[in-house]
């Protein structure tokens, strides 16, 4: 990664501090151990609810096989409307078997249906991944990173349209504009690490038989146990899509750049426009 | 800085050596069985971390009687194999004695007659199944604390386990359900051994005559078919050592969570 820079000096900063660095690829490993051996989980029951407990016949969500043209099938249904999801979800291939499984086997951790070894890595990874996120947040706090690098700037937030603009036209800061993030990228961090992660860790102590009856009834706040269970699905949902939209902008930007500021720390700002003749 | 087609390539290729090289590293991870038990044994930093937050006698959420769901979805056995459950059931558990014993210094033989006289609790709560489900139901039974203070444990007794008659798998005498809980969930006072499901008496399907509720810990905890309640110091010399029959194959023996 560290090839003679042709034009050295002036382009380059350091960009990402080593504990923001090392927090970052603890959170990928855990991030997707914890998305993966969740499907595992949810595979087990394979149908979401709204409420305290589950009213089997009317899940909101739910991943099955069903006779259609005298085939099985893997069916989803959303709020009452199935789609066919063969090969994919409802029903898939393990080991060269059709299987009825939510979610496939490539997409969760362990591959084949097993409950058991899925709670080992979620709650194990989970543990992690709250002990690091805990410590970024107090880094975050206590280091300056929210203020100096998280927070929007006034200036900013009025000029959220073209910001928006320049993502749609996938054109990018250069130049000094560069250094900072910007600002859809100030409010996505922000979300995710405010609003999403919080809420997803407490949907999943929502669930914890034990953890209920620390006030008997909190579980109620986000709507009981079965809400908090569709609550968790569909913020670690949400999670993935900021994780697909941060990697697309990772690769748009220049993969090598991108990943080399967040090993090494250094980012090379991308030349002014006008340089590159469009 | 631009990309070429050979750099896309190589960035596509990676990416699924990647997704493929972390799916068998993953499995392979779960199949080596000291970084499998050392996942395992997170299940002690949850219990030392809720036992902080909720303590030993913290109550269930309990739910009015409108909330209740009927039927109450079943698990697991629906109806033990063998004829010596089939001859208790013919003449209605009749001939049926709930043994406690072990690390106690009056062991007890009960008849479900004896049980029911006994002071009752009555509770509607949330069955939380491993697999992710839960159901509501009234449950009426026996405070467990209730036995045990008739029964006397003695001072080395740490578990109560809780010997079933139901075979996970038919013909398997060693596949005998059984499960285990220490003595803060036994003197909880909704744990309970329960003879009444929604007002009548406990169907087959969830455990006549008898079975356990532990209302902080997931389903597998509430044993069904309860036969014999054993005082322990230890587990470790009973079937696969580890407390519990879904113990053996794998789930933690730390439930509430």
């Amino acid at each position: 990664m560290n090839r003679p820079d042709p034009d050295p000096a002036d382009r380059r900063i350091y960009r990402h501090r080593l504990p923001v660095r090392v927090m970052h690829w603890i959170n990928v490993v855990c991030m997707t151990i914890l998305l993966m051996s969740g499907l595992q989980i949810f595979n087990a029951h394979p149908a979401l609810y709204w409420g305290r407990d589950s009213e089997f016949t009317r899940p909101w969500l739910s991943m099955n096989v069903r006779q259609r043209e005298g085939r099985p099938t893997g069916v989803t249904t959303v709020a009452g409307r199935s789609y066919d999801t063969d090969g994919v979800l409802g029903r898939s291939q393990v080991n060269g078997q059709p299987a009825a499984r939510g979610f496939p086997a490539w997409a969760t951790i362990p591959g084949p249906q097993w409950l058991a070894m899925g709670r080992r890595w979620h709650f194990f990874f989970a543990w992690i991944f709250v002990a690091n996120g805990a410590a970024y947040l107090l880094y975050t706090i206590f280091s300056g990173h929210l203020r100096r690098d998280l927070l929007p700037t006034g200036w900013e937030l009025r000029h959220i349209g073209s910001s928006l603009r320049d993502h749609f036209l996938l054109r990018h800061p250069t130049g000094e504009a560069a250094r900072r993030y910007n600002v859809l990228q100030n409010i996505a961090y922000l979300l995710v690490v405010f609003v999403l992660v919080p809420l997803l860790v407490i949907a999943g102590m929502g669930m914890s038989p034990t953890l209920n009856s620390v006030f008997p009834g909190w579980v109620d706040w986000l709507g009981g146990r079965q809400s908090a269970r569709s609550i968790h699905f569909i913020v670690a949902m949400a999670v993935l899509a900021f994780v697909l939209i941060h990697l697309f902008e990772v690769i748009v930007n220049g993969v090598w750049n991108e990943l080399r500021s967040m090993i090494t720390g250094y980012y090379r700002l991308p030349r002014s426009r006008e340089g590159e003749g469009r | 800085m631009k990309r070429t087609p050979g750099r896309r390539r190589l960035l596509q290729r990676s990416f699924a050596a990647g997704a493929s090289l972390l799916l068998s590293a993953c499995d392979r991870l779960t199949l080596n069985q000291p970084f499998s038990d050392l996942m395992k044994n997170a299940q002690w930093l949850s219990r030392a971390a809720q036992d902080r937050l909720a303590g030993p006698h913290a109550l269930a959420q309990e739910f009015s009687p409108a909330e209740i769901r009927e039927p109450f979805r079943p698990n697991g056995t629906l109806m033990p194999a063998g004829a010596a459950y089939q001859a208790l059931l013919a003449d209605g558990f009749a001939h049926w004695r709930l043994r406690v014993d072990g690390l106690v210094r009056t062991p007890l033989d009960l008849s479900l007659t004896q049980l029911r006289a006994m002071p009752r609790r009555t509770q509607i709560t949330r069955h939380d199944c491993v697999e992710g489900w839960s159901c509501i139901g009234q449950w009426s039974g026996v405070q467990l604390a209730r036995v045990l203070a008739q029964a006397q444990p003695m001072p080395r007794a740490r578990y109560v386990v809780f010997h079933c008659a139901d075979q996970m798998e038919e013909g398997d005498p060693g596949s005998l359900y059984y499960e285990s809980i220490d003595l803060d969930d036994a003197f909880h006072p909704q744990t309970l051994l329960a003879f009444e499901l929604n007002g009548r008496a406990l169907p087959v399907e969830n455990g006549a005559p008898l079975r356990l509720r532990v209302e902080r810990q997931l389903g597998y905890k509430h044993a069904k078919y309860v036969m014999r309640v054993e005082l322990v110091e230890s587990f470790a010399q009973l079937h696969g050592g580890q407390g519990g029959y879904w113990e053996d194959q794998g789930y933690e023996w730390y439930a509430g969570i």
